[in-house]
């Protein structure tokens, strides 16, 4: 492996960062188109769906930092580099917090839902080591995205998730999740999703700051709702 | 090399098909045909893990022999059909007429997709699954009328050693037959060949088996692998008579083969 680094030094292409595979454009363009595909044929696969994040986020990952850079608490989070991890979470004293707290409530939908914060994947094809932080911060907060919106874990919530994200971050791969995931749903739920869900997630993520400026560690103990207020989420309908 | 062929066991099959565009098909029908096996022949199978060589095989030698059959009974046109009849029991357990192949792998996982394999397809007698290195073989000398090696050779860190194993095993007038990735000298093509394999082929591995690096790894493993003519020398260091070699697809693959005398 030593071999490896030295020969890839030599052409240009470092390892950035732990689990980091620098790839070519014409790799990027092949594995982005791959991995829509087998995403859309396999939906079990979520590694592909983390990799269509990493290929095609080129713009709107640096247009996120950006955004983290010019606030002071996205900054913060930028400098410290929090991550969430069940190592790192202290689950007993956050289940121990009231009702209606962002901990209580964060833990109350890992459990109902049977989720853990430690599947998320490594990012492995960015090239650049700040935005693969900012793509792994977003993978980890999206439970939070669900809690604060208030959706479960089934196709339906993830769905509706998928819109407010598409909405917040620009990501094209939130945004062909939202596109193509109602694929597999129900008409009935279609039609929820598309008179009520739908509208909501975009107006509440148009009007919200960018979620990825929230320092959530420090706010376990912020009531849900205050904090939904402040972020500028609506109420779920 | 052993973490690399377990993770890629179970999608094996479906990554060769998907790298070669189906051609590796083609590719092990060559080498069977080109081994041209009669019934009764004992071959041995290494890195045959999931039995592609030892299938071919199987339908290849149970095809000659149902052609012998046939010639033998039209020999026979003047028995009642009493005897016919009777002749067919007897050679009902013999449609392979004592052939056998032994597929070794130096992987469970490989030999356990491979049974699995076998008895989806229904492929019962004649063969046998062992676990072993082909650098130290759990055989004794002189047993096998062939030794075949497919797609293996270039992942064993002691090239000689595995030759030199293959000497021993193979019975005097044995042939050994390799199978493998090899060099193009083409320049044209090999810049395009350079082209897939670098740019399209690990790519393939991350989309159909989530597994970027093993398939990096084999291509670059296929560059490091010793030319022709360096295959050719180093078969006849480990005491080969008549080696030759074939190229396929202008040198992707070639066949190399060699005689025990």
């Amino acid at each position: 492996e030593q071999e490896e680094e030295e020969v890839e030094e030599e052409e240009g292409w470092q390892r950035l960062y732990p689990g980091h595979i620098p790839t070519s454009p014409l790799q990027k363009a092949l594995l982005a188109a791959g991995s829509a595909v087998m995403a859309l044929c396999d939906p079990y696969r979520h590694d592909m769906v983390a990799v269509l994040g990493e290929t095609t986020g080129c713009l709107a990952l640096p247009n996120l930092r950006d955004k983290m850079r010019h606030h002071p608490e996205g900054y913060r989070i930028l400098q410290e580099r929090p991550r969430i991890r069940l190592s790192t979470l202290d689950m007993s004293r956050l289940r121990g917090l009231p009702d209606g707290s962002l901990g209580r409530e964060y833990v109350r939908f890992l459990e109902d839902n049977k989720v853990s914060p430690d599947t998320r994947m490594p990012p492995k094809f960015v090239d650049d080591e700040e935005l693969a932080y900012v793509i792994q911060r977003y993978r980890e907060v999206h439970d939070l995205m669900h809690t604060l919106l208030g959706m479960p874990t089934n196709m339906l919530g993830e769905v509706v998730v998928k819109w407010f994200e598409a909405v917040q971050t620009g990501l094209p791969m939130c945004v062909l999740g939202a596109a193509f995931g109602p694929v597999r749903l129900s008409t009935r739920k279609l039609q929820v999703l598309a008179t009520e869900l739908v509208p909501w997630a975009i107006r509440s993520g148009l009007n919200a700051s960018c979620v990825l400026n929230v320092y959530y560690e420090q706010r376990w103990e912020q009531p849900v709702e205050s904090l939904r207020e402040e972020i500028g989420i609506f109420p779920p309908p | 090399v052993y973490q690399v062929f377990e993770s890629v066991a179970k999608k094996y099959d479906v990554m060769n098909d998907s790298m070669t565009l189906g051609i590796h098909r083609v590719w092990k029908d060559i080498l069977v045909h080109k081994m041209n096996p009669t019934p009764g022949t004992v071959l041995l199978d290494v890195a045959g893990g999931t039995g592609d060589i030892a299938f071919r095989f199987i339908n290849y030698v149970r095809s000659v022999r149902e052609r012998q059959l046939q010639r033998k009974l039209k020999n026979h046109q003047s028995l009642s059909w009493q005897e016919i009849f009777e002749s067919y029991q007897k050679d009902k357990f013999n449609s392979l007429g004592d052939s056998q192949v032994v597929v070794c792998d130096i992987n469970r996982e490989m030999l356990k997709v491979g049974k699995q394999k076998a008895q989806h397809l229904g492929y019962s007698e004649g063969l046998s699954w062992v676990l072993g290195n082909a650098e130290e073989l759990p055989f004794d000398d002189d047993k096998f009328d062939v030794y075949t090696i497919a797609f293996g050779i270039r992942n064993v860190t002691r090239i000689d050693m595995a030759l030199q194993e293959a000497y021993r095993v193979l019975k005097p007038g044995g042939r050994f037959l390799c199978l493998e990735f090899s060099h193009v000298s083409n320049p044209v093509l090999s810049r395009l060949y350079d082209l897939y394999s670098f740019q399209v082929i690990p790519v393939l591995g991350e989309v159909i088996a989530g597994d970027w690096k093993s398939y990096q790894y084999l291509v670059e493993s296929i560059r490091q692998f010793p030319p022709q003519e360096e295959l050719k020398a180093m078969i006849e260091d480990a005491g080969f008579f008549k080696v030759d070699y074939e190229n396929l697809n202008f040198g992707i693959v070639a066949i190399h083969s060699g005689f025990k005398l």
